[in-house]
């Protein structure tokens, strides 16, 4: 055999005592340092374990291959109860699976309002009381029906979804409507002009996309989210650029498909600069749920909130949930608000992250500071931070300020607990009472217990 | 008195670099005692011993405890420790923008290489090693007290990736010039080295350097190599990559005594090019004779071994043969030589755990050299890059006082006239303190052996 190393000049990579990389240094032979640190206190065994599995290094490849390579279409816009099955008294939520006693404000507040919308409570304090008696209802996660919602991600029978295929791996897809902003469902607001606006969403909004999408055939969400990122959207608190192309894509076959009904309907969407944040959540969960069930594999497949915890699943752990406390965001407040007012961290939008966006793609949207805190340089870091726990390098996805380098894609527990770097997530804040609102945006950081409890189970899976 | 204690969390430096952070506090004026460490279970242990209240700690915390004898000099030596851990902050931490990269992995993915070197405490070693192996990297692990599961594992991956894992505990290599670990600056030449044993390949490598013949590659394959259970997976792979490589005409394999099955397979291997073995053991060569038999069979002469006698006040008493060594396979030829007399390596797994190499950190063995009442004291001295920069200024007055007490000391200096240290100024030093100084360690134990015969 023939060995690499013996021939050429030495360049070498070091990890640990500074004293051998000095000697290096004084032989004037390059090299780069590891900026080495311990890991995450009590994960050195399961690390060692989960290292030496045989089947770590192909299924990663696999699970992230199949992440990377993910063909998000969106192919129509439908009601829950027809794509999803949804019976009456059943409503699928953000998060890991809560019941209405955990349950906080602005999920509370949430339920309520679907109890309206569904006509299955006449008033507020009666759906609170059946809510609480739990009679004829069923409460479960969106990320266990093929959804995700953001902030409460309430879905009930009535809401139209966002149907999302993925022309490459065949899986589906879905999201509700995003409703805008101001007093809406998703922040626990259930007030006439919330119930209102959702009819409106199901009488017109739906059946108008819907026909204006079998008008143009499925819109191409790769192709949109790779040039949203290059005109300075992240994908999660920030889509005006990924908006703005949905509708200049959509805008003509709306007018012909409904010309009656296209100016308010246009209206509407460009009226939210978070109009095309639902339909990136349904791509990038047709994406991440088609690197699920790879046995063997560390990668993270879902991350997701319920506003009391926050949980994540892993690729080679099928579907069970690894949870610790939702943390409360650190960001800007609107108006009079503070971190009095705020609710602990809620929704399924860290799918955006999940799948190397949102605050992972930071440094594609500078503008974001403005809106989250910080410099712009905290974005760049918060970027270049990531590629430290992911596996890949997003082949479509790329950021101009970074030498058009691919996001980070895959977060891999265990490069999480060697580097203690968590994931980091840029999202709204919910006012802790049900109602309120937005009251801020922010980053967050994953309860860091989540990740060594998925990776304890990895080594004995 | 006054005591300064601290646990700081999520603070890490590497052993090596605290070591010389606790010398520099504890060498202030005023201060009494300084342990800067990670706060490992030893060292907590340590500093509770040493008399201070140390809170409950991790392994990933940082514990400073000083003692001082005011409390102003206690600030002074608090300041001090503030501009020491500041100047050994890792490089790119405070760029903004850029992360240094955290694992082997991000470091051989943004960075083109052609070696990898892993010295992380030994429970974290095999998942950066993991790393290399899988970017398709050679890997030379100086950590120990690495499992020989995990090492088996490695070995086994590295091989069908055509890649070397040269260790756990592989203390010394020379890729293409390039000295890793424990080197020794060596000519460039004609002979490849395969080694089981870091500190017999500096002592076979030093001695070859002194006769003017140099090396092309010194392969490090860690101690346990050799063994049954690791069989040699490393050495085979070496010797074969070593067979290949136009720039080495002969081969040598340095071991300490290996597994007679594992010694019969890297034996047989049916190489083109001519091998000499090193493997010792009872009958086999010493360190020395194999030099000598490399340089006889490319042609070379043999010369004599510099050395340095002391010039000693009548002769010494005799009396108990105490070997204080670094060197694990140095210590293991003495013993074999002297047939007599209490050895210890105190490179070994139990001595390193938590702290620094007797290569760099001289702290146990000069405590073991003041313990000894009488007879004479053998011991090794390595020199090269990585060793260090100065061993003779710290063990030159230790060797003054055992010369008080009546005991003779004995040392092989391990290393060659490139070496940063310098042979000569090395053994000068040494030899003025009063001991007799041996470049071959071989002669240095025939001699210790000769001098507790004289009683």
């Amino acid at each position: 055999m023939t060995l690499s190393m013996l021939y050429g000049e030495p360049r070498v990579i070091s990890a640990g005592a500074s004293i051998l990389a000095e000697a290096l240094d004084q032989q004037a032979v390059p090299r780069r340092e590891v900026a080495w640190r311990p890991p995450l206190p009590g994960t050195s065994d399961a690390l060692a374990l989960v290292l030496a599995d045989p089947r770590r290094e192909a299924a990663n490849e696999t699970a992230v291959g199949r992440l990377l390579s993910a063909r998000p279409m969106l192919v129509g816009v439908r009601p829950a109860r027809d794509a999803l099955g949804l019976e009456p008294g059943t409503f699928f939520h953000a998060g890991p699976p809560i019941t209405w006693e955990r349950a906080s404000g602005p999920m509370r507040g949430a339920l309520v309002g679907a109890m309206l919308f569904e006509g299955l409570a006449p008033t507020p304090e009666e759906a609170e009381r059946r809510l609480a008696s739990g009679e004829g209802i069923t409460l479960d996660s969106c990320h266990h029906h093929r959804t995700v919602g953001p902030m409460a991600g309430v879905v009930s029978p009535s809401m139209w979804m966002l149907e999302v295929s993925d022309a490459e791996h065949g899986g589906t897809a879905y999201c509700s409507l995003n409703e805008g902003l101001g007093k809406v469902l998703r922040y626990g607001a259930y007030g006439p002009e919330v119930i209102e606006r959702l009819r409106w969403m199901g009488d017109v909004l739906g059946p108008v996309l819907q026909a204006a999408l079998e008008r143009t055939g499925p819109l191409d969400l790769r192709a949109l989210v790779a040039q949203a990122l290059q005109m300075g959207d992240e994908l999660h608190n920030r889509n005006r650029a990924a908006t703005s192309l949905m509708v200049r894509e959509m805008a003509p076959a709306i007018v012909d498909a409904s010309p009656g009904r296209a100016a308010e309907v246009l209206r509407f969407v460009n009226g939210n600069d978070h109009f095309f944040l639902n339909v990136g959540m349904a791509a990038a969960k047709v994406g991440a749920d088609a690197a699920r069930n790879v046995p063997g594999s560390s990668l993270v497949v879902a991350m997701a909130r319920n506003g009391t915890e926050f949980g994540i699943q892993v690729s080679g752990l099928g579907d069970r949930w690894f949870t610790g406390p939702a943390g409360v965001p650190d960001g800007l407040y609107l108006g009079a608000y503070g971190p009095d007012d705020a609710n602990p961290d809620i929704g399924d939008s860290t799918i955006t992250e999940t799948t190397g966006l949102g605050g992972f793609a930071m440094a594609a949207a500078p503008a974001i500071v403005r809106f989250v805190g910080g410099e712009v340089s905290d974005a760049v870091t918060a970027t270049t931070s990531m590629y430290e726990i992911t596996m890949a390098e997003h082949p479509a996805y790329q950021i101009p300020g970074l030498g058009f380098r691919g996001t980070p894609v895959g977060i891999d527990v265990t490069l999480v607990a060697r580097t203690g770097i968590l994931p980091v997530v840029n999202t709204g804040i919910a006012g802790r009472v049900a109602g309120t609102g937005q009251v801020g945006a922010g980053l967050v950081s994953p309860p860091v217990e989540a990740f060594t409890a998925a990776l304890r189970a990895l080594s004995q899976s | 008195m006054s005591d300064l204690v601290e646990v700081r969390t999520g603070v890490y430096h590497d052993s090596v670099s605290l070591m010389r952070v606790s010398q520099a506090l504890t060498a202030r004026a005023g201060v009494e005692v300084a342990v800067v460490a990670m706060a490992t279970e030893l060292n907590v242990d340590l500093a509770r011993d040493l008399g201070f209240a140390v809170p409950a700690a991790t392994g990933g915390d940082l514990l400073v405890a000083i003692r001082a004898s005011s409390g102003e000099e206690l600030d002074d030596a608090a300041a001090e420790l503030e501009r020491q851990l500041a100047a050994r902050a890792p490089a790119g931490q405070a760029g903004a923008g850029e992360t240094p990269p955290r694992t082997m992995r991000s470091a051989s993915r943004s960075w083109d290489a052609t070696v990898a070197l892993v010295s992380v405490p030994g429970e974290h070693a095999f998942v950066e090693a993991a790393d290399a192996v899988e970017a398709g990297l050679s890997v030379m692990i100086f950590s120990d007290n690495v499992p020989v599961e995990q090492e088996i594992l490695l070995k086994d991956r590295a091989r069908d990736k055509g890649v070397l894992v040269m260790g756990p505990d592989c203390g010394t290599a020379v890729i293409g010039g390039a000295g890793l670990g424990f080197a020794n600056v060596l000519r460039p030449g004609p002979v490849g080295v395969v080694a089981a044993s870091g500190s017999g390949a500096q002592q076979v490598t030093s001695l070859l350097d002194l006769a003017g013949i140099g090396v092309s590659h010194l392969l490090g394959v860690g101690g346990r190599d050799l063994s049954a259970q690791v069989g040699g997976r490393s050495a085979i792979q070496a010797l074969r990559a070593l067979d290949a490589d136009p720039a080495t005409e002969l081969i040598v394999l340095v071991s300490k005594p290996p597994a007679p099955e594992v010694a019969a397979a890297v034996t047989g291997l049916g190489l083109c090019k001519p091998v000499v073995h090193a493997l010792l053991g009872p009958g086999q060569d010493d360190l020395t004779a194999a030099a000598e038999k490399v340089l006889r069979a490319l042609g070379a002469p043999v010369p004599e071994w510099p050395s340095w006698p002391a010039v000693r006040q009548g002769r010494a008493e005799g009396g108990p043969l105490r070997g204080l060594y670094s060197g694990g396979t140095l210590c293991t030829e003495a013993a074999l030589i002297a047939g007599t007399g209490e050895f210890t390596d105190f490179g070994g797994d139990e001595y390193t755990r938590g702290r620094a190499h007797p290569m760099i950190d001289p702290a146990l063995r000069l405590e073991a050299l003041a313990a000894v009442e009488s007879g004479v004291v053998l011991l090794d001295v390595v020199l090269g890059h990585g060793a260090d920069p100065d061993p003779a200024a710290a063990l030159a007055p230790a060797i003054r006082e055992a010369g008080d007490r009546g005991v003779a000391v004995v040392v092989a200096l391990v290393g060659t006239v490139g070496d940063p240290q310098g042979l000569r100024a090395q053994a000068a030093l040494l030899n003025e303190a009063g001991a007799d100084v041996f470049t071959s360690n071989a002669a240095a134990a025939r001699h210790a052996s000769d001098l507790i015969g004289a009683s």
